[in-house]
């Protein structure tokens, strides 16, 4: 059958022109991986998306041809998205506070202001 | 939680030995057989879109807007805009109106689509591209486009709408895609005036889009940016080879350009005056920039890369207001715009045809890898 397309794949394809309904089943995309990605070694692996698979193996497969397909890439990681932990986006508050924690950043150290006190004071005495 | 909610962990953590059984949530992957539970869902699959044109859609019932802001929790809702209008992105697990919900639903399942679908025009002369480097590089930019689907798809589905009702909503006519994929690639030239102005098009919209408020689309289309350049790039490259050839070569480029230049006009959607697009979309972040605004950009910066090589474009009016630095041009066919998104372009039964061929001869392949006791997870981010 000729579809009488421009696209020589195309005719080479027996299309169904009957307009018949296509319903793909719910499931049939299979399951959903997150992926993460290595750019070189030694650094971090790094969140870069999803792909969808029916399998960790196949997950890997298309996760190398989404995202490893162009930059630099030497590893990448799949997880299936149902086995990820996450806190509730709504309970971000819960980090509110880790700004203000001087005591535990060197910023919250002034050693040399209590230095050159000591030095000034032993100076003038 | 709110204000009250730092004051609410703490003290939750005091009372429990234990803190993981307190805090932790496993919340952000929704379950899809829970997608009932949005509402908003069911109206989606009953409204039939109207535009699918550019990646822009507009709401034609704004009706619907109002009564589903009654329904939403006025302070959530304040608390909502409030994130938006800081700059905030907003992330899955968080709360948000539905009808944001149900526009960005929209807004990128049409934007996916028409990256598998926009996959099929210039496929038609992989088999015939003159050489073997631009015949690499239409592979790899063919693709590309299908790479970005499933990012785009990816995004969608965080909002709660599975993958395979996205594709059961395309291969239906339910949801649309852009407009300019149901004209036919008939000459090599068209390709080249396919890669450079419809992608160019396409990236003056997704870089508007790439600053809006919803996180996982953001992400997407930063990817695929990047991604676009190289296609504009390559795209711009095969225009001006031709444009700078022989006297035929010349012709055929300014033959496509001819016939392409109505629907790139189209590409942005209906001038602003007729569209009723909401101001609420634009103060949600969802549409970031006026259809006319996003046109007139895109005329500024292509228009006279195409005067430059010395080709025409069928339209008298087309000029420059130095005073106000807007295009002045004559208006598109709106008519034939409408027409050719509800089923009456040229191409777009083959275009879905071929689609549910894909899908048809596909399916025994992933029937026979999937596991229908698998438990579907949305993607988390």
């Amino acid at each position: 059958m000729n579809n009488q397309s421009l696209d020589p794949r195309v005719n080479r394809l027996k299309l169904n022109a009957s307009g018949e309904a296509v319903t793909v089943q719910e499931g049939e995309n299979w399951n959903v991986f997150e992926v993460f990605h290595q750019e070189k070694r030694g650094a971090h692996h790094e969140h870069v998306g999803c792909v969808h698979a029916p399998n960790a193996q196949l997950a890997l497969i298309f996760a190398k041809e989404q995202f490893g397909r162009r930059k630099k890439c030497v590893n990448l990681w799949v997880v299936r998205s149902a086995d990820i932990l996450a806190f509730d986006a709504e309970d971000e508050d819960m980090f509110a506070n880790n700004g203000e924690k001087t005591y535990r950043d060197a910023s919250g150290f002034k050693v040399m202001e209590k230095i050159n006190k000591f030095k000034k004071a032993a100076k003038e005495s | 939680m709110k204000t009250n909610g730092l004051n609410m962990v703490y003290y939750k953590v005091r009372k429990s030995n234990s803190f993981a059984p307190v805090i932790l949530k496993v919340s952000t992957t929704a379950d899809f057989g829970d997608r009932t539970k949005f509402s908003n869902l069911q109206d989606y699959q009953n409204n039939h879109s109207m535009y699918g044109g550019g990646y822009i859609f507009d709401e034609p019932n704004n009706r619907q807007l109002k009564e589903e802001q009654i329904h939403d929790d006025p302070e959530k809702l304040t608390e909502f805009e409030d994130r938006i209008s800081r700059g905030e992105k907003i992330e899955p697990g968080d709360w948000m109106p539905s009808e944001y919900r149900r526009q960005l639903i929209r807004l990128i399942e049409q934007h996916a689509h028409s990256e598998i679908i926009g996959a099929l025009p210039e496929g038609t002369w992989i088999t015939r591209a003159p050489g073997f480097k631009r015949k690499l590089a239409l592979i790899a930019k063919v693709q590309d486009e299908i790479g970005h689907g499933q990012l785009l798809y990816n995004a969608a589905e965080t909002l709660g709408k599975s993958r395979e009702a996205m594709i059961n909503d395309l291969l239906s006519g339910k949801s649309k895609y852009s407009n300019v994929f149901n004209y036919p690639a008939e000459t090599w030239a068209d390709v080249t005036v396919i890669g450079f102005l419809i992608d160019a098009a396409a990236i003056v919209n997704q870089i508007a889009n790439s600053k809006g408020s919803y996180g996982p689309y953001c992400r997407a289309l930063e990817r695929i940016c990047y991604e676009e350049s190289f296609h504009l790039k390559q795209g711009h490259d095969a225009f001006v080879e031709l444009a700078a050839g022989t006297p035929a070569q010349r012709e055929m480029v300014q033959d496509a350009l001819n016939r392409w230049w109505q629907p790139i006009m189209h590409f942005f959607g209906p001038p602003d005056k007729n569209s009723t697009h909401s101001e609420k979309l634009m103060q949600w972040k969802v549409k970031m920039a006026s259809n006319d605004d996003m046109r007139n950009q895109f005329l500024d910066t292509y228009v006279p890369k195409i005067w430059d090589m010395g080709l025409t474009l069928p339209d008298e009016k087309l000029k420059k207001d130095e005073a106000t630095g807007k295009w002045d041009y004559s208006d598109p066919d709106w008519d034939l715009f409408k027409i050719v998104i509800n089923g009456g372009g040229p191409c777009n039964k083959e275009r879905l045809d071929v689609r549910k061929w894909a899908e048809e001869h596909g399916r025994w392949v992933r029937k026979a890898l999937m596991n229908p006791k698998d438990k579907i997870s949305a993607p988390v981010a």
